[in-house]
């Protein structure tokens, strides 16, 4: 039977901007993938978790969610191997009640191994253990000259490292093994540090450089002497002697969640800004009172809004866009000052700003490197996306780079200005014929 | 725990069952007419449920080696689950007689052989054993579109009946299940309605809910119940003119 295409007419990432109308296959065969990708460029797609346009591709856009198989586990290395569309969430499920945990998780757990890979995901462990691509072994990839080719850091190297944060722009990860890390139990020791302006939530991270997750949440409506006012969230996994008796007897069950979900399309006005400003405040006075030590479960410090099914509709009709940039340490100061400082008059500030420190990190064409990386989204409106284009003049200008995963806009010129890897990317896409067969809306409109 | 032995172990069905039955640590033998292309899925269910999972070749219309496939087994396991079954081509069986005879025999004559062998075999146990058979609405009444695979169905729910009767006495537990539309590859190319469409992972639920209480006939999805029951008693002059 040969793989045959369903056409959505508006299919998205995680922003649900921009939509496309795709042709979008499902195969569950090796057979059938080839098939689909035999006559002309096409990009995977795992979970859709990509806020913009990186997995949309008109003509053949390859769902591979029916590549979920758990392939070995060996529990001497802790080395997992997987099809490529096996979830993060499953994986938790499956290990995490046998002592393993991910080495790195974005901040949903409703991502695909392959996409993981694609877009070399970080976590809050950045700054100590790197990211995603650090703990894979090896890759099978399906390459542009339709060979399956096993990829790792002594075999096929190159390849292995162009697609490691490659975005699917290399061929298709077939299959991947990485390294589960121990842990002892479901909780984590959380410590809530509140930093009341920019130098505060900076110094703040350095300090606590020595804990092993750490993330800020910024008011990005703060201004003045507050402009840069955040709670940091540190974490560890709690050790098994931290917890109390109860906990001791079960350590890896946590309390299930309650499942909210948005039903609807929020109305504008929610995000208006007074109302955004209304809850920072109270979010931060909030935190300010809880400062401290205490246990949370893992669901609630790694995936606060997996509690919320669908809350990308928070935005609205129009869905949103994302803006990620990293800035090298010593620009990070001002680069971060004039960013906020344009989020926050503009006045188009979002529930969701984050800031973390990242590590060292020297990879082909990952998106961390050392410095700090600032997160935030804005609904898909004339008004914020202008707000975007400055801040990206703004992060370039101060030597930032941007994440692909997160971006769903960013003028070619502009791109290539940040990031200087680009020119090696082409190149090497070329040199494979990669080009010629994989692509997606973003590295057409990158001219990756 | 109980071993479960699944026949017709690559369809979504059947993998969804072993998933299943797996979750809860039951030890999982999938036979299949093709045993290496499950190779993958073995791993799959090894590595998610830490059970031991082993492949087997089952070829459900070599009706003479039924008896031996089951004999292999050193001990009859206490579950089995029978989910072979083929839509085939309906136009085609009403043109080409081979074509009739081989969805009858995929769908009937040698699933209902391996239940009866293995209800035989079972019945010698002293623990409760169960099989469970998946059959179909399709088997209530015959209709236009498909009538050799609800005839098959329909024939395979009747050994079933019949076994049940036979071993009503005994610890064997005889269940058949009549899913609705399920949404696998069997039906990938038809739209369905939602509201009657089950997922493979709904008929895998109510096929271990079998372990607790299991005798009788199960549809899946409360409403097939209902609109299985519209359907088998509407008068036949009215059925006829029904384009459904």
């Amino acid at each position: 039977m040969s793989p045959r295409a369903r056409s959505i007419s508006n299919l998205s990432g995680w922003g649900r901007y921009p939509r496309l109308k795709c042709n979008l296959y499902e195969p569950r065969s090796e057979p059938d993938l080839r098939a689909a990708t035999a006559d002309g460029p096409a990009i995977a797609r795992g979970m859709g978790r990509a806020y913009g346009d990186s997995a949309l591709n008109a003509r053949a856009t390859i769902g591979m969610t029916r590549f979920n198989r758990m392939l070995d586990f060996n529990p001497a290395t802790g080395q997992l191997t997987v099809e490529a569309g096996v979830v993060l969430g499953d994986i938790i499920d499956v290990f995490l009640p046998r002592g393993w945990f991910p080495p790195v998780t974005p901040g949903t757990k409703f991502v695909s191994v392959g996409g993981m890979v694609a877009a070399d995901v970080h976590g809050k462990n950045h700054h100590r253990h790197g990211s995603f691509g650090s703990f894979v072994d090896w890759l099978d990839l399906l390459c542009p000259d339709g060979a399956i080719r096993r990829c790792s850091r002594t075999e096929n190297d190159d390849l292995f490292a162009w697609t490691i944060g490659g975005m699917g722009l290399t061929g298709i990860v077939l299959r991947a093994a990485f390294r589960l890390t121990r842990v002892e139990s479901g909780w984590i020791r959380r410590k809530t540090v509140a930093a009341h302006g920019l130098a505060e939530t900076m110094a703040a991270f350095d300090a606590a450089d020595q804990w092993t997750y750490s993330v800020a949440w910024i008011d990005c409506l703060a201004g003045g002497d507050r402009l840069g006012r955040s709670l940091l969230y540190l974490g560890e996994h709690a050790r098994a002697e931290e917890l109390d008796r109860a906990k001791q007897a079960r350590p890896f069950t946590v309390p299930g969640k309650r499942r909210l979900r948005m039903p609807v399309n929020a109305p504008r006005w929610i995000l208006h800004r007074r109302a955004v400003a209304a809850f920072n405040r109270s979010y931060f006075a909030k935190g300010v009172r809880q400062t401290g030590e205490t246990l949370v479960d893992w669901d609630s410090f790694f995936y606060p809004l997996d509690a919320i099914r669908d809350w990308n509709r928070l935005y609205g009709r129009h869905g949103f866009a994302q803006f990620q940039c990293v800035l090298p340490t010593e620009f990070s100061r001002p680069g971060l000052e004039e960013l906020l400082a344009t989020v926050q008059s503009a006045g188009k500030g979002s529930f969701l700003a984050v800031l973390k420190r990242f590590g060292a990190q020297d990879s082909r064409f990952s998106f961390p490197m050392e410095g700090f990386t600032l997160a935030l989204d804005v609904p898909a409106d004339r008004d914020s996306l202008d707000v975007i284009d400055r801040l990206y003049a703004i992060a370039t200008s101060h030597g930032g780079r941007f994440y692909l995963a997160k971006d769903s806009r960013i003028d070619e010129a502009v791109w290539t200005a940040s990031d200087k890897r680009t020119a090696a990317f082409r190149t090497a896409r070329r040199a494979s014929g990669a080009d010629a067969r994989f692509s997606s809306a973003q590295s057409e409109r990158l001219k990756l | 725990m109980e071993p479960v032995l699944i026949l017709g172990g690559s369809s979504d069905i059947g993998l969804a069952i072993a998933r299943r039955f797996a979750r809860a640590g039951h030890p999982i033998h999938l036979a299949a007419r093709n045993p290496d292309a499950l190779e993958t899925d073995r791993s799959d269910i090894h590595v998610r449920f830490d059970v031991d999972v082993t492949l087997h070749r089952f070829d459900v219309l070599e009706t003479d080696r039924i008896a031996a496939f089951f004999e292999a087994f050193p001990e009859i396991p206490g579950i089995l689950v029978c989910t072979v079954g083929l839509l085939g081509d309906n136009d085609l069986a009403a043109r080409d007689p081979r074509h009739a005879e081989f969805i009858a025999n995929t769908n009937f004559l040698g699933p209902a052989l391996a239940v009866q062998t293995a209800a035989a075999l079972m019945a010698k146990r002293s623990d409760r054993s169960l099989i469970i058979g998946i059959g179909s609405v399709a088997g209530d009444r015959g209709r236009a579109k498909n009538y050799w695979y609800g005839a098959g169905k329909a024939g395979f729910a009747a050994v079933l009946s019949g076994l049940r009767q036979t071993y009503a006495r005994t610890s064997v537990d005889i269940v058949t299940i009549k899913p609705g539309f399920v949404d696998t590859r069997m039906i990938a190319d038809l739209k369905t309605p939602a509201l009657l469409t089950a997922s493979a992972e709904d008929v895998a639920d109510r096929a271990y809910g079998c372990l607790k209480s299991g005798n009788g006939v199960i549809y899946v999805g409360r409403i097939w119940r209902l609109v299985m029951a519209v359907v088998k008693f509407l008068p036949e002059r009215i059925f006829v003119r029904l384009q459904f």
